[in-house]
């Protein structure tokens, strides 16, 4: 199968600091791959580089064959990468279902489907929120101010904004920071089986490896700025590098899950 | 679940009964009206910027583009059709902010109101220091015609019918653009460009439009006045005439299109009869009035108005 | 070199004048507009004290006595009662608001200035003439001009001194680059505005008391400065004496070129070459690029 991302040699140095180096990856599509790694290793760079926040040094990224290295967010948006952040960029003035519908309306604007001067509040971009407000269980948080959410809510609600773009990939970045622990799996329940049903290729960072291990496919570890071990959980929790770097003893209680879930 | 939104019917209203008005009220009221409209028109376009997020200390760069456009046309080259002229107008301004917009949209706060009033002070130089374009005395306008006829004796009402129409139409279309996806996906670009930019819109293409459309509503306010006033002068540019349009738009609010017209009518009102019998209290009315209105309205006369019918008070009632 | 000579003259007056907004700016982020009140106040108080002091004939010097008492007064005076009850409630809120706020009063303090003074025009030319003229190659330089320049100098010393090495101007550094980080060391930003927004009242109401006695003073002097200063401080950035100073060297020197070469340009001249910095560098060209926080 094609890789729907390509990633060759990617480099980031901020003056003699260098962020990210030695970066090489083949995603294939529908794939879900947890990132791993301490603060600072170079994960949230690595996320902003594929999104297009920034400008890698040197290296390419290729996104469905094509060289998408250095295009701007907007861009990368509208052919189908999108992202959802660390802190929750949602508007916090209008409401839930509002914000859904100002991202639903952006989409039919660049792909084409809207009509000169017509309005935004239209009965088939109302229908489209609700839905993906249902999907992401905000249904019920609809008319709330999205800046009275509380942050786990708020984070969810980043990510459904994104998911309005209709993006074959996405990236997320700690999406349940902020949500608490008993919320979690919840959380991420919702979320990968939204993203599942929709087909979209995911990848997310997470410090909770409880989580990575119950959700990811894959994983990729990073320390001082590339990537050191990439595989399944399995594969890459046991490694001795990563044990020592950046994980705990938690990921047996999370095989345990994993393989109660697979019986 | 679309609340109902009255406002182009309220809008049609209000320009019908002012229609009606025109005919009974003195020429010293319609002239104050097509004065104020003319200035409303630019604070519709500054409404759209402000949503935005920013505040432009140089609309009268347009103004004055619009008004000089069609007073030169008149003077040089005899044109006094007011459809023409209206066009002429619109374009002059567009075209300006076309341009302007490729500097200006990609500033924000304090640096965007500092190239704004720099570029209007431009024009205020190149008027003042030019022969042909009036230097400090300005130009008077030839009488404007209607395709061929001309309203000699009932030139202000004819003015005034113009004003209103246009007013009317503008503030539709104003209305309209602002319900639109565009329209609507300016406003968030006050306080979250990030997500604007990652929902795939790009936020200076957008920032351009509208400072291209404010621009064209500056340039029809221009020609508006310059029509009923008969004269265009450097002033027109100067960096107090785009401080009278922020004034405005701060006492009028930004909680609907009518709110522009509101405050423009008001704030003639005020500086008529200010200047009429306290001539050296004006600045300080006018003055405290906008203190007043910072202080303890700042969603501006509009959101009384909005109160008053059970909206929200910052009349965000987009 | 009519240019040179033109162009540091006019540019020692635009710094004495933007001297005070660069000042609030920096380290208030305010682009005050009633700097252009607190200039034409200054000028009146000047004028008309001068013009009462000359007629009691004592000596020439005492003027320029005034001239520095008269500022300081008004300066302190009204940057007290301005800061106090109209900024300060108003601090939360965005840099723009401050900036309205300070058009309203503007506005307001004119009006109150035509009410004392009228809308005649006032001349304290005398401690101009008093000092004579020099004659420098084929030119004919005021003195006065001339004092101007020293004085600009001399308040640019002393005001990078203050900054660099100053425990005033140590704290003013601190809120300039982070007004946050300075609260949390202790520093009362709310005073230290105070006394900032004083300092540079006093400095705008300076610049309109050296400015009395070289040209007529009318009511409309404030209105035409403030985009002139705003010129200045957006060349030369927030809070930098140094980028003031270059500032107004630029301005003063594209103004005289613009006068002695081509003439038509002179008004818009200042303009472009703001407009032009602006683009190419909106953080002014003196202040230092601040690290991204994020």
């Amino acid at each position: 199968m094609d890789s729907i991302i390509e990633i060759t040699n990617l480099e980031k140095s901020f003056g003699s600091v260098v962020a990210a180096r030695d970066i090489n990856l083949k995603v294939s599509a529908g794939q879900v791959i947890g990132i791993i790694g301490a603060n600072g290793a170079g994960k949230t760079t690595f996320v902003n580089m594929v999104t297009g926040y920034l400008k890698p040094s040197s290296g390419e990224i290729r996104y469905q064959g094509r060289d998408i290295t250095g295009l701007a967010p907007e861009e990368l948006t509208r052919i189908g990468l999108t992202r959802s952040f660390q802190i929750a960029q949602v508007f916090p003035a209008l409401n839930t279902r509002d914000n859904v519908l100002m991202a639903v309306g952006a989409t039919d604007k660049f792909r084409g489907r809207t009509r000169f001067l017509e309005p935004l509040s239209t009965p088939e971009r109302y229908a489209k929120t609700a839905r993906i407000l249902e999907e992401y269980d905000l249904g019920s948080h609809a008319l709330q101010i999205a800046g009275e959410l509380p942050q786990g809510l708020r984070k969810l609600l980043d990510i459904a904004m994104a998911v309005a773009s209709e993006p074959s990939v996405i990236l997320l970045d700690e999406p349940t920071s902020g949500v608490s622990v008993s919320a979690k799996f919840e959380t991420m329940d919702k979320i990968i089986g939204a993203l599942k049903a929709n087909e979209i290729t995911a990848l997310f960072v997470e410090h909770d490896m409880d989580i990575v291990a119950r959700y990811a496919d894959r994983v990729l570890a990073f320390v001082d700025g590339t990537i050191i071990a990439d595989g399944t959980p399995d594969h890459v929790f046991s490694d001795i590098r990563v044990r020592e770097l950046i994980v705990g003893e938690v990921i047996e209680r999370a095989k345990a899950d994993r393989e109660e879930d697979n019986a | 679940m679309m609340t109902s939104d009255r406002t182009i019917p309220t809008i049609t209203i209000v320009a019908a009964l002012a229609l009606v008005l025109g005919f009974v009220l003195p020429e010293w009221v319609l002239f104050l009206s097509n004065v104020a409209i003319g200035k409303a028109l630019v604070v519709l376009g500054l409404l759209l910027l402000w949503r935005c997020g920013v505040v432009p200390f140089g609309q009268a760069l347009f103004f004055a583009g619009g008004g000089y456009g069609v007073g030169l046309l008149g003077h040089y080259y005899g044109i006094t059709d007011i459809f023409i002229l209206t066009i002429v107008a619109a374009a002059v301004g567009g075209g300006l902010s076309a341009l302007a917009g490729f500097l200006l949209a990609r500033y924000r706060g304090i640096f965007f109101t500092m190239l704004s009033m720099a570029f209007s002070m431009i024009l205020y130089g190149v008027l003042v220091k030019t022969e042909a374009l009036g230097s400090t005395d300005g130009i008077g306008l030839k009488r404007i015609t209607v395709l061929g006829w001309q309203p000699e004796e009932q030139f202000e009402l004819a003015m005034y019918i113009y004003a209103v129409l246009l007013g009317m139409i503008c503030a539709v279309l104003m209305h309209v653009y602002l319900q639109s996806v565009p329209g609507r996906l300016s406003e968030p670009i006050r306080g979250n460009e990030v997500r604007v930019e990652y929902m795939g819109m790009s936020v200076q293409r957008l920032m351009h439009i509208n400072l291209i459309i404010a621009g064209i509503f500056a340039g029809l306010g221009g020609a508006v006045t310059a029509f009923s006033v008969g004269h265009i002068d450097p002033e027109m540019a100067y960096w107090t005439t785009s401080g009278g349009f922020v004034f405005i738009t701060i006492l009028a609010g930004t909680g609907s299109v009518l709110a522009p017209f509101l405050g423009a009518v008001i704030f003639e009102v005020i500086r008529t009869l200010a200047f009429s019998y306290v001539p050296d209290y004006w600045q300080i009315i006018l003055g405290g009035a906008l203190l007043l209105s910072i202080f303890f309205l700042p969603g501006g006369l509009w959101s009384l108005i909005a109160m008053a019918k059970g909206g929200k008070k910052n009349g965000l009632n987009y | 070199m009519a240019i040179v000579i033109d162009g540091f003259v006019y540019a020692s007056w635009i710094f004495v004048v933007a001297l005070g907004l660069t000042l609030i700016f920096g380290v208030m982020k305010i682009l005050n507009v009633a700097h252009g009140a607190f200039y034409s106040f200054g000028a009146y108080g000047a004028a008309s004290l001068i013009g009462l002091y000359s007629q009691t004939g004592l000596p020439v010097a005492g003027e320029f006595v005034i001239i520095l008492l008269s500022s300081a007064v008004i300066g302190l005076v009204l940057g007290y009662a301005l800061e106090r009850v109209l900024l300060r409630p108003m601090y939360g809120h965005d840099e723009v608001v401050l900036v309205l706020v300070s058009y309203a009063a503007f506005l307001m303090m004119e009006d109150v200035l035509r009410l004392i003074w009228g809308s005649d025009a006032y001349f304290a030319y005398q401690p101009f003439v008093a000092v004579g003229f020099v004659e420098i190659g084929e030119l004919i330089v005021s003195n006065y001009d001339l004092m101007l320049v020293g004085f600009a100098i001399t308040l640019g010393g002393a005001g990078w001194w203050l900054l660099n090495h100053s425990r005033f101007g140590h704290i003013l550094t601190a809120v300039i680059h982070d007004r946050e980080m300075a609260t949390s060391f202790g520093v009362n930003v709310v005073k230290v505005f105070l006394i900032t927004f004083i300092l540079g009242a006093i400095l705008g109401a300076l610049g309109g008391a050296v400015t009395a006695p070289k040209v007529s003073v009318t009511p409309g002097m404030g209105v035409e400065v403030i985009v002139l200063a705003f010129a200045v401080v957006a060349i030369g950035g927030m809070g930098s004496i140094t980028g003031a100073m270059i500032g107004a060297l630029m301005v003063g020197l594209a103004r005289a070129a613009a006068v002695h070469l081509l003439p038509e340009v002179e008004l818009f001249a200042i303009y472009v070459v703001m407009a032009g910095v602006l683009v190419l560098r909106p953080e002014g060209l003196f202040t230092r690029v601040q690290a991204r926080k994020i």
